[in-house]
């Protein structure tokens, strides 16, 4: 049976004397797609920087793609879409070709230009986003929600046999969730790209997802959606810190919180 | 003026040097723009000016110092400079901005002690605070020639990390880029800049020249590359404007550069807003 793609150890975050992470133990496999829930506060955008090696846990190992993280080489195959408010350098005066091209940064290596046909790589790119119009626009005329399409677009550009992406719907107008969620679960579906996500839209999200992690500091669930209903109440109560209502969909096998 | 640039060496080594610092000056302005670094160029080019007058003074007094370039311990303070300025950022994570101040007016304090320690160069001084036509010599001139070649092939090497690394740094980090050591370099390399550059823009300008062509082009420009390449024509279009005019009217070459890129920065801000208000126009 191959590695998982993501295996996270015992994994322990530290910051400041408080702890952020506690033991948590987490597998992704290959065609997962991996809602990660939780209240504010509860770690999620910490794990996915720890998964991602942007900060270092206080314990614990990471294995990605069945290697140690720190000798882990082929970071392209990782791709990452972050908080749009809390990253990209708004008025920047750059084009969409321009900005996805940037994700073959990595791909091409150091001192080396980007591929030829990188041109061809970032259409293709945009055309599984549903932005090749907008090829040539500059990224700031574009609404929150088009940037965040360019974002994934930019992850997608190096072909990541993984995609990160943290509340990516931030910034994004209510009608427009719905189908970016529905691009994201055709490339789970269709390109077989891994998915792990942290989001709050737990409603919009769940029915697009196969996997879900609740965390709160520690992994209280991490099964298929379709077990979910299965926690106790003392467990989603310990998860969530209050009491969370639990509804099951007539006719149908997972519940929501 | 173009008939006595064949007369004058001077006059050929500042005109030479200027056309260089008007590409290399604008090119890595863009980057330090968009990264928001703009206040750091300034403080470095203060830690500049503390080298140079910690260099003229020393010459009055350490024999080693009257046959060395000013300039050389003006790059070696400013580089000094750009390291303790990431050292500070680094310490005061969440107060990164303070860094700026420190390291500026660690520079001008060390300025003014080594300004009033020694007498007698107030003329050497003021061609370096706002740049001078007559006093780049031949030895300035390959110092700037040799910045250039590192600029150029630093920018040329990382051009994509450092576009990737200006547009969203935490990407930058996250898909495995060098992104500490190559704002490491680009914090080097700005600092040789900066030294490089006041000889014809002066100390107290040098800044200007790397931060107003690309406020220009950031009006018109439709993408990162059209932005660098209009930042160099309005960069070279300053420089030989303020070369001409502070020749003819014996003025200081800074004072001149700086006022024709503001001039520029005027008529493209103009230029937007008609253009953009017959746009409109036209819809309606």
């Amino acid at each position: 049976m191959d590695a998982p793609l993501i295996n996270i150890k015992e994994i322990s975050y530290e910051y400041e004397q408080t702890r952020a992470l506690e033991n948590i133990s987490l597998k992704v496999e290959e065609g997962d797609f991996l809602a990660i829930l939780g209240p504010n506060g509860s770690g999620k955008s910490t794990l996915l920087k720890v998964m991602l090696g942007l900060i270092k846990p206080t314990k614990g190992q990471i294995e990605l793609f069945g290697v140690d993280s720190k000798n882990f080489k082929h970071r392209e195959w990782i791709g990452y879409v972050s908080q749009k408010s809390n990253s990209f350098n708004s008025g920047f005066p750059a084009t969409v070709e321009e900005v996805v091209a940037g994700g073959l940064a990595k791909k091409a290596g150091l001192f080396h230009r980007l591929p030829k046909n990188y041109k061809q790589h970032v259409k293709d790119a945009l055309v599984s986003v549903g932005m090749e119009a907008f090829s040539g626009r500059s990224v700031n005329e574009l609404s929150g929600g088009q940037q965040q399409r360019v974002f994934i677009a930019r992850a997608l550009v190096a072909k990541p046999k993984v995609l990160i992406l943290d509340e990516p719907t931030v910034g994004i107008d209510h009608q427009n969730v719905q189908s970016f969620y529905n691009m994201l679960a055709s490339l789970n579906r269709d390109q077989n790209i891994t998915l792990v996500l942290v989001t709050h839209d737990v409603d919009t999200v769940t029915d697009r997802i196969t996997h879900v992690a609740c965390l709160n500091q520690t992994i209280h669930f991490h099964g298929f959606k379709e077990q979910l209903h299965t926690m106790s109440d003392a467990q989603r109560e310990a998860w969530y810190g209050h009491s969370v209502r639990k509804i099951h969909h007539i006719g149908g096998s997972h519940s929501h919180v | 003026m173009f008939e006595a640039i064949f007369t004058y060496e001077f006059l050929q080594n500042a005109f030479a040097a200027g056309l260089i610092i008007g590409v290399i000056a604008p090119l890595l302005g863009v980057f330090i723009v968009v990264r928001r670094l703009s206040l750091i160029a300034d403080a470095l080019s203060h830690v500049t000016l503390a080298g140079i007058a910690g260099s003229l003074f020393l010459s009055q007094s350490v024999a080693a110092f009257a046959l060395l370039n000013p300039l050389f311990l003006g790059i070696a303070a400013s580089v000094g400079g750009s390291i303790l300025i990431e050292r500070l950022r680094s310490l005061y994570k969440h107060y990164e901005e303070l860094a700026i101040p420190i390291i500026m007016s660690a520079g001008i304090g060390f300025g003014a002690i080594f300004i009033s320690l020694a007498q007698g160069f107030s003329n050497d001084l003021f061609g370096y605070l706002f740049g001078s036509v007559s006093a780049v010599s031949r030895e300035d001139l390959l110092i700037v020639g040799a910045i250039a070649i590192v600029v150029l092939a630093f920018i040329f090497l990382f051009f994509k990390e450092l576009f990737v690394l200006s547009f969203d740094d935490e990407y930058a980090k996250a898909s495995g880029l060098p992104a500490k050591w190559i704002h490491f370099l680009f914090m080097i390399v700005t600092a040789l800049v900066i030294a490089g550059s006041m000889r014809i823009v002066g100390i107290l300008l040098v800044s200007s020249l790397m931060t107003i062509p690309v406020a220009a082009a950031m009006r018109v420009a439709k993408s990162f590359k059209q932005t660098i390449l209009l930042s160099i024509f309005f960069g070279e279009f300053s420089v030989i404007t303020g070369l001409v005019t502070a020749f003819y009217f014996n003025l200081a070459p800074g004072g001149t550069i700086v006022v024709t890129s503001i001039f520029l920065l005027l008529l493209v801000i103009g230029f937007k807003k008609i253009s953009v208000s017959m746009k409109k126009g036209a819809v309606a």
